[in-house]
């Protein structure tokens, strides 16, 4: 049978604020447990939850970065669960009335297509504290440091038809979320994860098949990964005339495969009702009017800019626009540099080559944007030529300066200088005589051929520093004798 | 000294007739001495006590002109207080020491007055007798076979015995009034958000407010003064400025008019009780009062309103005790479901189990719009028909309950004859509006209390009405004999 996939996400990204959701606790990574706390992170009786309003206005800012309707009454509710690393025996999020309603945003696929994907909603919500089973034998340690810390759950609608649709779109949330600065879309750190609903149905069927879903994903690659695996073990129950529970999953990178956690049934009945310590959240029309106007720029208007600013070809521009570090970097080389065109191309091919290498963002680049742009400063000016630019480009890789420290101690300046390049090429064409004879000799077409030999053996004379441009009219010249 | 007013006590203390140590001594002793009839106490703070009467004593002669400086007063065990014991008088907090102060209580530290300790209360506020302690009923001071009301019985009794000259309180559904009632003492219920909740362990988020019980409606005022008032730490806590609740108290009562519900006066109210809120209604009249009948048509509704609205705010505020971080947890549990299961079974008692299952259940899938929703809906009526109400009138006036203090076990076994009992004191706390009880006369030797229910922030008006009549009276001094000393 041939199987149509179809999947919807759910985005919880950590928000940016200094502090909690609820308390004036600071929300930093990797601090001592329990440090981060304060009476109402710790679910102590008669503490009382205060709303940090910097949440908000992150919250409103994405819901205007996805064309979404802003909830201009939202209300926080409570989700009732017991779990030990949930200190208050519920969570407070948003149910009825979130903060951000129905949106959509648009992704390029590989063929170039774009497609629309809608957003059902984003909401508010607080993190749970963390279980520790290691190093308590046969007990458990309770962490409450993330306890509190705001969330923004994203909901897609189920728009989703393939793994790396999934992944492109989970690839725009997180650019408008790091574009935005309201997340620092830090997957390893649990800042931004992904909990998967997914479903087959025979292609050309309207009505959706019974759905799985898979939990706190944390990497794009894991998100592609646990798809086609979750398809192949729905597709291989459904072959078989089975039939799909309706169950949450978990996915196993290790042996790269999706395992229940719980079904249905067992689900939670979560109780959810308003707050009664918190006030719904009124908005007014300038406070939201006040945000649209001040929102950064948005990787595709960005892109759109590098087309008509830089020249730069939709494919390029998307490219370097992806993430709003790649995008920065690629703005201050091309700043230094001078030169756009020659920025995009080194960033995307040789830098790129290093970053993935040794699978590095391109905020943990070895190359700053300032030193790359002087690399690139020194090819404009035919100090080097790009030959010798990708071998400073090592160089300045493994941490051996500037550019123009490389090219000063490696002696590796370009020669300009006519009459030493003539001698040089005399030289070379003395050593050569046999093939001087040769070409001599031969038609015109056949001497074409052979021009790249002498061209070979000049550059390898001169140890690359020859410039190509003054090369080629004198070896011609002496070449025709 | 036990029958004197917090003004006549400030005055003695500057006057230096009289040390806030002294003071102390006596009402400690006096708690030595009676308080194992009444159990009124859960935690009796002695050390502190008389180190705070001395803080207070140096702060008077430095001349603070703090009202409350040196005033020896208790709280209900459900405020947080800073390195002190507060249990909610339930198993599952036995071993509860806050480290930090509520608002309310660091309002009154902050003022000067001393803390004698903690008051027994129905467990986590959950009664109206007072017999659902963990540390044991609270008798009744002016019969010790009754019941003081509850949940606050444990403040009302030891102010009415004078084993503290005034107490704090909290208010979800008549827990201050209907004790002042039964006890015979003046308590008032702010409007919710007047004082702020910070630290106060919840039983019902919407409908809990704190307030002051004391001998008087003046004394209520200086304690109201103390504690009103904004608190960024609570976010319902309202903004809407203090008054000065003691500068209108002799205000006269010419032209006020006074609304009396005649839901308030229907069947179930016992005869005598209904003498006495109508020979107060007439000394009102008197002051120059006109009096007016009206209608709160929803009252009757105010019962299941309220039986869904605070259970499912209750089953959520407290699964925190989960035994997992403080309180009580069970011995050996066998894994984390056994731990949950049995701490939460033996750490809370039988009312406060039946009030989170029903609560639980009210706020299931599937029941949600039939029970939540709808209570919801019903609330929204009586706010309506209170907001109504008072375009028409200034105070509206009833009973506070349907009868005096009842026998102690002389309702456990009828829950429908107990929650019965708040009736004319639910649909307030529905609507967020002020209330009093003020002692108005006896029923066969047990006080009765006059209800004045005020509009939203009319405290100082409520505190003046009641003022006055009491200027007027003299039921507010009335001591049970075993005040006197017997």
């Amino acid at each position: 049978m041939n199987w149509e996939v179809v999947i919807g996400l759910e985005i919880h990204a950590q928000l940016s604020t200094q502090s909690k959701l609820f308390s004036g606790a600071a929300t930093s990574f990797g601090a001592e447990p329990n440090t981060n706390t304060t009476l109402v992170d710790l679910g102590m009786p008669g503490a009382l939850p205060v709303f940090n309003k910097e949440a908000l206005r992150m919250a409103v800012m994405f819901g205007q970065a996805v064309n979404a309707e802003i909830g201009m009454t939202s209300v926080f509710a409570r989700k009732n669960y017991f779990y030990p690393d949930l200190p208050k025996g519920y969570q407070t999020s948003q149910m009825d009335h979130p903060i951000v309603g129905k949106g959509h945003l648009d992704i390029t696929l590989d063929d170039g297509t774009v497609k629309r994907v809608g957003i059902t909603r984003a909401h508010l919500e607080e993190d749970a504290g963390k279980s520790l089973h290691e190093d308590f034998q046969g007990m458990t340690g309770i962490d409450l440091n993330r306890s509190s810390t705001p969330l923004l759950e994203i909901v897609s609608e189920p728009d989703m038809r393939s793994a790396k649709e999934a992944v492109a779109y989970v690839k725009m949330i997180h650019s408008i979320v790091t574009y935005l600065g309201i997340c620092d879309g830090n997957m390893a750190e649990g800042s931004m994860r992904c909990d998967i609903n997914i479903s087959l149905r025979p292609k050309g069927q309207e009505e959706f098949g019974t759905r799985t879903e898979i939990k706190n994903v944390n990497s794009f690659r894991f998100i592609e990964r646990a798809i086609y695996t979750e398809i192949e073990r729905q597709a291989d129950i459904l072959e078989d005339g089975g039939k799909i529970t309706q169950e949450t999953r978990l996915y196993d990178p290790d042996k790269d495969e999706t395992r229940s956690m719980r079904s249905k049934e067992d689900a939670n009945d979560y109780r959810y009702f308003p707050c009664p310590d918190l006030l719904p959240i009124e908005l007014t029309q300038e406070y939201v009017n006040e945000i649209a106007a001040n929102l950064p720029e948005l990787p595709v208007q960005k892109a759109e800019r590098f087309m008509s600013e830089y020249k730069l070809s939709e494919y390029d521009a998307g490219v370097l626009s992806a993430t709003r570090a790649m995008a920065d970097y690629f703005e201050e080389v091309a700043k230094v540099a001078g030169n756009a065109k020659l920025a995009a191309n080194w960033v995307m091919g040789e830098l790129s080559k290093y970053l993935n290498t040794e699978g590095k963002e391109i905020t943990e680049s070895s190359v700053t944007a300032e030193q790359l742009g002087g690399l690139l400063v020194r090819i404009e000016d035919n100090t080097i030529n790009g030959k010798t630019a990708k071998n400073v480009l090592q160089s300045m890789w493994e941490g051996e300066g500037s550019a123009d420290q490389i090219i000063e101690a490696k002696g590796l300046k370009q020669v300009t200088d006519t009459g030493a390049i003539e001698s040089m090429i005399q030289g070379v064409l003395d050593a050569n005589a046999a093939q001087v004879e040769q070409f001599r000799a031969s038609d015109e077409d056949k001497q074409k051929k052979m021009i790249g030999f002498f061209m070979g053996q000049v550059m390898k004379a001169s140890q690359g520093k020859a410039n190509p441009g003054m090369v080629t009219p004198i070896l011609n010249k002496l070449l025709k004798g | 000294m036990v029958d004197q007013s917090i003004a006549s006590l400030a005055k003695k203390l500057r006057a230096k007739e009289i040390s806030s140590v002294e003071l102390t001594q006596d009402y400690l002793a006096r708690i030595k001495q009676l308080d194992g009839q009444l159990n009124s106490y859960i935690t009796v703070t002695d050390e502190i006590a008389l180190a705070q009467a001395e803080a207070a004593d140096k702060l008077i002669a430095s001349g603070s002109t703090s009202t409350l400086a040196g005033i020896p007063i208790a709280h209900k065990d459900l405020f947080c207080t800073d390195g002190i014991l507060t249990t909610c008088a339930s198993k599952m907090l036995h071993n509860f020491v806050p480290p930090y102060e509520s608002t309310v209580t660091g309002r009154m530290l902050a003022s000067g007055a001393v803390t004698l300790g903690k008051t027994n209360m129905d467990e986590f506020a959950m009664g109206s007798s007072n017999e659902n302690s963990h540390y044991g009923a609270v008798k009744n001071p002016w019969n010790l076979d009754k019941v003081p009301g509850g949940s606050s019985g444990g403040s009302a009794a030891a102010v009415a015995a004078g084993l503290c000259v005034a107490a704090t309180g909290t208010d979800t559904g008549g827990s201050i009034r209907q004790p002042a009632s039964f006890c015979g003492i003046s308590g008032l219920k702010p409007t919710y958000g007047r004082v702020s909740r910070f630290g106060m362990i919840a039983y019902a988020s919407s409908l809990d407010q704190a307030g002051p019980m004391a001998r008087s409606a003046e004394d209520c005022a200086h304690i109201l003064q103390s504690i009103a008032g904004f608190d960024a730490s609570d976010s319902t806590c309202s903004e809407v400025a203090t008054e000065d609740y003691t500068a209108n108290l002799e205000a006269p009562l010419e032209g006020l008019t006074i609304g009396l519900p005649k839901e308030y006066f229907g069947d179930g109210l016992n005869n005598d009780v209904a003498t006495v809120i109508q020979d107060a209604v007439k000394e009102f009249e008197k002051l120059g009062a006109k009096v007016k009948e009206i209608s709160l048509p929803n009252l009757n509704l105010s019962i299941p309103s309220y039986y869904v609205i605070a259970p499912s705010e209750a089953s959520s505020n407290l699964s925190r005790f989960d035994g997992v971080r403080y309180g009580y947890r069970c011995e050996d549990p066998k894994d984390l479901m056994d731990m949950y299961k049995r701490s939460r079974g033996e750490g809370f008692g039988k009312e406060v189990q039946k009030r989170i299952m029903v609560g639980t259940y009210a706020l299931s899938e599937g029941y949600y719009d039939a029970y939540y929703l709808k209570a919801q809906r019903i609330r929204r009526l009586i706010k309506e028909d209170f907001v109504k109400a008072f375009d028409e009138v200034d105070v509206i006036m009833g009973p506070v309950a349907p009868t005096t203090a009842f026998g102690i076990g002389a309702k456990t076994d009828d829950p429908i004859a107990m929650y019965l009992e708040d009736i004319y004191t639910l649909s307030i706390n529905l609507a967020g509006i002020p209330a009093m009880s003020i002692p108005a006369g006896f029923a066969e030797g047990m006080p009765v209390g006059l209800q004045i229910m005020g509009n939203y922030f009319a405290e100082a008006k409520l505190l003046n009405v009641a003022h006055k009549f009491q200027q007027a009276t003299d039921w507010h001094t009335k001591n049970p004999s075993l005040a006197e000393g017997a």
